[in-house]
């Protein structure tokens, strides 16, 4: 089956009211791992991968996916911030992609069950979604996420608000997915994370990338103010 | 005030007697009322989810227009569907006028834009929860409205309840376009209308009370056929 | 689904039912007197047809007869009958009985109508002492009745004070419970009152004016007009209400022992004088 990457971005930006919240950007999206969006709060990293997802309006450059775009959308998921859980049971919602595929009801519930358990839910299956902790909720999102084994993977700080614990078994549950080969792009805020995670980081500033290196580099040298005062824990306006 | 406690007592006996007449007219009222309701149901929830998700040039009127359709005054709509179904109006062939069917084609004008306002107002909130997540997802838009419907369904169900209470209740048109006529269109609402008019009072609020017990046990099933205010459930 | 199509074809079947079905207008008045819960039976029984009766207002009765969308009308107001045939709406008229109109008024009687010489006196008394009138103010046989006797007693409803002369636009029995409320005057059809349930402090003040006759007649609707009128039923049925059985039967209907209706039909089907 062909990737859908690379994907290809020059010049691409969002505006909104004449305001330029994100670009123009020249990004290369290739290969395996995790890249890790980084910056200070309202950098525009949500609004960076909500545009590589195609969720926020495209104002100009272009974005060339490997494949027909109909295609590339098929293969993607992201978390959200604050994930969305439907009116329904837990299972419902991890099953809820594959059945909108049109995969049979049964079938689609036995692979959610696989992949609550993967996750850790599957003790909370039959139970309404709206009783789920902050914790458990960004499980279930991942695992909906997960259950179409999309080529891509975008998260969007998935862990800014949670314990050590849920924190420290989302983590796990993401290097097991980027191992079994999803391309992950994430954003954080938390630096720690960052080190612990990153294969690649993408520096955000002011909406545009500012630098971009391999995890180990980028630490060790990084290479503008912006990005050493920030991984330094200092403020960056 | 004697009169309500005649009235009460005239009720019970009906009921409990069974009375002919009064199980005929409270199965029709039931009738024409339950089937409006569902009619109005299959015609206001999709335009009600539509007008939601679609964006389209002249939405924002058409959204208070279905929003001032809901103060229509029944009487008035009981006018404009006589002369749409008298014999001498356009539709007059069909030979509709005063039956049942007549009535439920008014009450459905009636309550449509009730339960279509009920519906686009409950599944607007839903949707601005989903909009991303259902994008993001590649759902259709037949799937989205389904989606929408699916989890919307307890307000729904309220506008439905609504759009009853409305019908069940209503005499203005129905009694224009039914006639009243005995043993055809007669219902719980005209003859209390007629029996009022006879100054029948006590038989006037007895045939009340049963309307008004009919409607309690009405949604009282419903709300245990949906087994509302369960731990957690929406 | 498909309950909802039996349901309506069920609803729509009603209709084509076993026995015949007419479909008559009648006036408020003649449904209240409660001489149409007599008549009905004995019509199903010996022609094995069902009257569905619209109770309306003479105004709306004549509406419906003009749209075709009744196939008789039985009413009580000469003048508007007589346009109406005469516009070819109808095929005749046909006279079937009478009964008589009274002036109902509080029993303290405030305008002393009981003293008066005639019906034009009473109501001349009512409009001098300004008491509270109610009149059904519905273009409706009895209203007409009712505006040509103030009329003959030279007063100007269109002019008079809203304070006393209250327009209902209602049906007989509620104008009633309106006079009621209000514990005012108010014409109306001897039947109805006495079939009223709600008298309360009302009573009969002045009665027996020849001027107070109400003659009833029966309008089928011209197929000519409207061939889907159910003409050949129609004609049965005024068969049967001019017949001896039925106007025997319409003199002898009662109220706490009081007659209420004069069956004046007549075998050629001339009409009175007047």
């Amino acid at each position: 089956m062909n990737s859908i990457l690379p994907l290809s971005v020059r010049g691409a930006s969002v505006k909104r009211r004449g305001k330029t919240i994100v670009g123009p950007v020249d990004l290369d999206l290739a290969g395996q791992g995790m890249t890790i969006v980084m910056g200070p709060n309202g950098a525009g990293k949500t609004t960076l991968l909500r545009m590589l997802h195609g969720l926020a309006r495209q104002s100009g450059g272009s974005m060339t996916w490997n494949q027909p775009l109909a295609q590339a959308q098929m293969r993607q998921a992201f978390v959200f911030q604050t994930p969305v859980v439907l009116r329904r049971s837990v299972r419902d919602n991890i099953a809820f992609p594959l059945i909108l595929r049109g995969v049979a009801r049964k079938q689609a519930r036995t692979q959610a069950d696989h992949w609550a358990a993967r996750v850790g839910l599957a003790g909370m299956l039959r139970r309404p979604a709206a009783v789920l902790s902050g914790g458990e909720t960004q499980k279930l999102a991942l695992a909906r996420a997960l259950i179409r084994e999309p080529e891509l993977l975008f998260l969007d700080e998935p862990t800014a608000n949670l314990d050590g614990r849920s924190m420290r078994e989302i983590e796990t549950i993401l290097t097991e997915a980027m191992h079994e080969g999803t391309r992950i792009v994430m954003a954080t805020h938390n630096i720690g994370q960052a080190r612990r995670l990153a294969s690649d980081v993408i520096f955000l500033y002011r909406g545009r990338v500012h630098e971009r290196n391999q995890a180990v580099a980028f630490f060790d040298c990084p290479e503008t103010t912006e990005a050493a005062a920030f991984i330094n824990g200092d403020i960056v306006e | 005030m004697s009169e309500i406690w005649q009235g009460l007592t005239a009720a019970f006996w009906l009921i409990v007697s069974l009375d002919a007449d009064l199980v005929e007219i409270t199965l029709r009222s039931l009738q024409v009322t339950l089937t409006a309701v569902v009619i109005a149901c299959l015609l206001g929830m999709p335009l009600g989810t539509w007008l939601a998700i679609q964006r389209f040039r002249y939405r924002r009127t058409v959204i208070a227009l279905l929003n001032a359709l809901m103060g229509l005054p029944p009487v008035v709509v009981g006018l404009i569907v006589y002369l749409m179904l008298s014999r001498s109006g356009p539709l007059g062939a069909l030979n509709l006028i005063f039956t049942p069917t007549a009535m439920i084609v008014a009450q459905v004008v009636i309550v449509t834009p009730l339960i279509a306002s009920i519906a686009h107002q409950a599944v607007r909130e839903i949707w601005s929860d989903y909009h991303d997540l259902l994008i993001s997802l590649n759902a259709s838009k037949p799937q989205r409205m389904l989606t929408l419907l699916m989890d919307s369904r307890r307000a729904l169900l309220t506008a439905a309840l609504a759009g009853f209470g409305r019908a069940i209740g209503e005499v203005g048109a129905i009694m224009i376009v039914g006639g009243n006529i005995d043993h055809v269109s007669r219902v719980l609402t005209t003859a209390i209308a007629l029996e009022t008019s006879k100054g029948n009072f006590a038989l006037a609020l007895g045939l009340g009370f049963v309307l008004i017990g009919l409607a309690i046990a009405v949604n009282l099933g419903i709300h245990a056929l949906g087994r509302t205010e369960r731990e957690g459930r929406w | 689904m498909k309950h909802l199509i039996l349901a309506c074809v069920i609803a729509v079947a009603g209709l084509a039912a076993h026995a015949d079905a007419l479909r008559l207008a009648v006036t408020t008045s003649f449904s209240n007197s409660g001489l149409s819960d007599i008549l009905l039976p004995e019509i199903a029984a010996d022609l094995d047809l069902q009257v569905q009766m619209l109770v309306v207002g003479t105004g709306q009765a004549l509406r419906l007869g003009r749209a075709g969308d009744v196939d008789a009308i039985l009413v009580h107001s000469r003048a508007a009958e007589e346009a109406f045939v005469a516009e070819g709406y109808a095929t005749h008229r046909r006279e079937i009985m009478y009964n008589d109109f009274v002036l109902i008024g509080p029993a303290a009687d405030p305008a002393r109508v009981r003293e008066a010489d005639g019906i034009g006196d009473a109501l001349a008394r009512v409009a001098r002492t300004a008491a509270v009138f109610v009149s059904r103010g519905d273009d409706s046989g009895t209203h007409r009745r009712e505006l040509s006797l103030w009329t003959q007693a030279d007063v100007d409803t269109e002019t008079a004070d809203p304070a006393w002369y209250r327009a209902a636009g209602a049906g007989m029995g509620t104008t009633l419970n309106v006079a009621v409320g209000m514990n005012g005057y108010v014409l109306s059809d001897r039947a109805s009152w006495l079939n009223f349930a709600n008298k309360s402090d009302l009573e009969i003040l002045f009665q027996g004016d020849p001027a107070l006759y109400n003659q009833y007649a029966y309008l089928p609707i011209d197929p000519a007009r409207y061939p889907h009128v159910k003409n050949d039923l129609a004609n049965k049925l005024e068969d049967w209400l001019v017949s001896d059985k039925a106007q025997a039967m319409i003199g002898a209907y009662s109220i706490d022992g009081q007659t209420l209706f004069v069956p004046n039909a007549t075998k050629d089907g001339k009409a009175t004088d007047g």
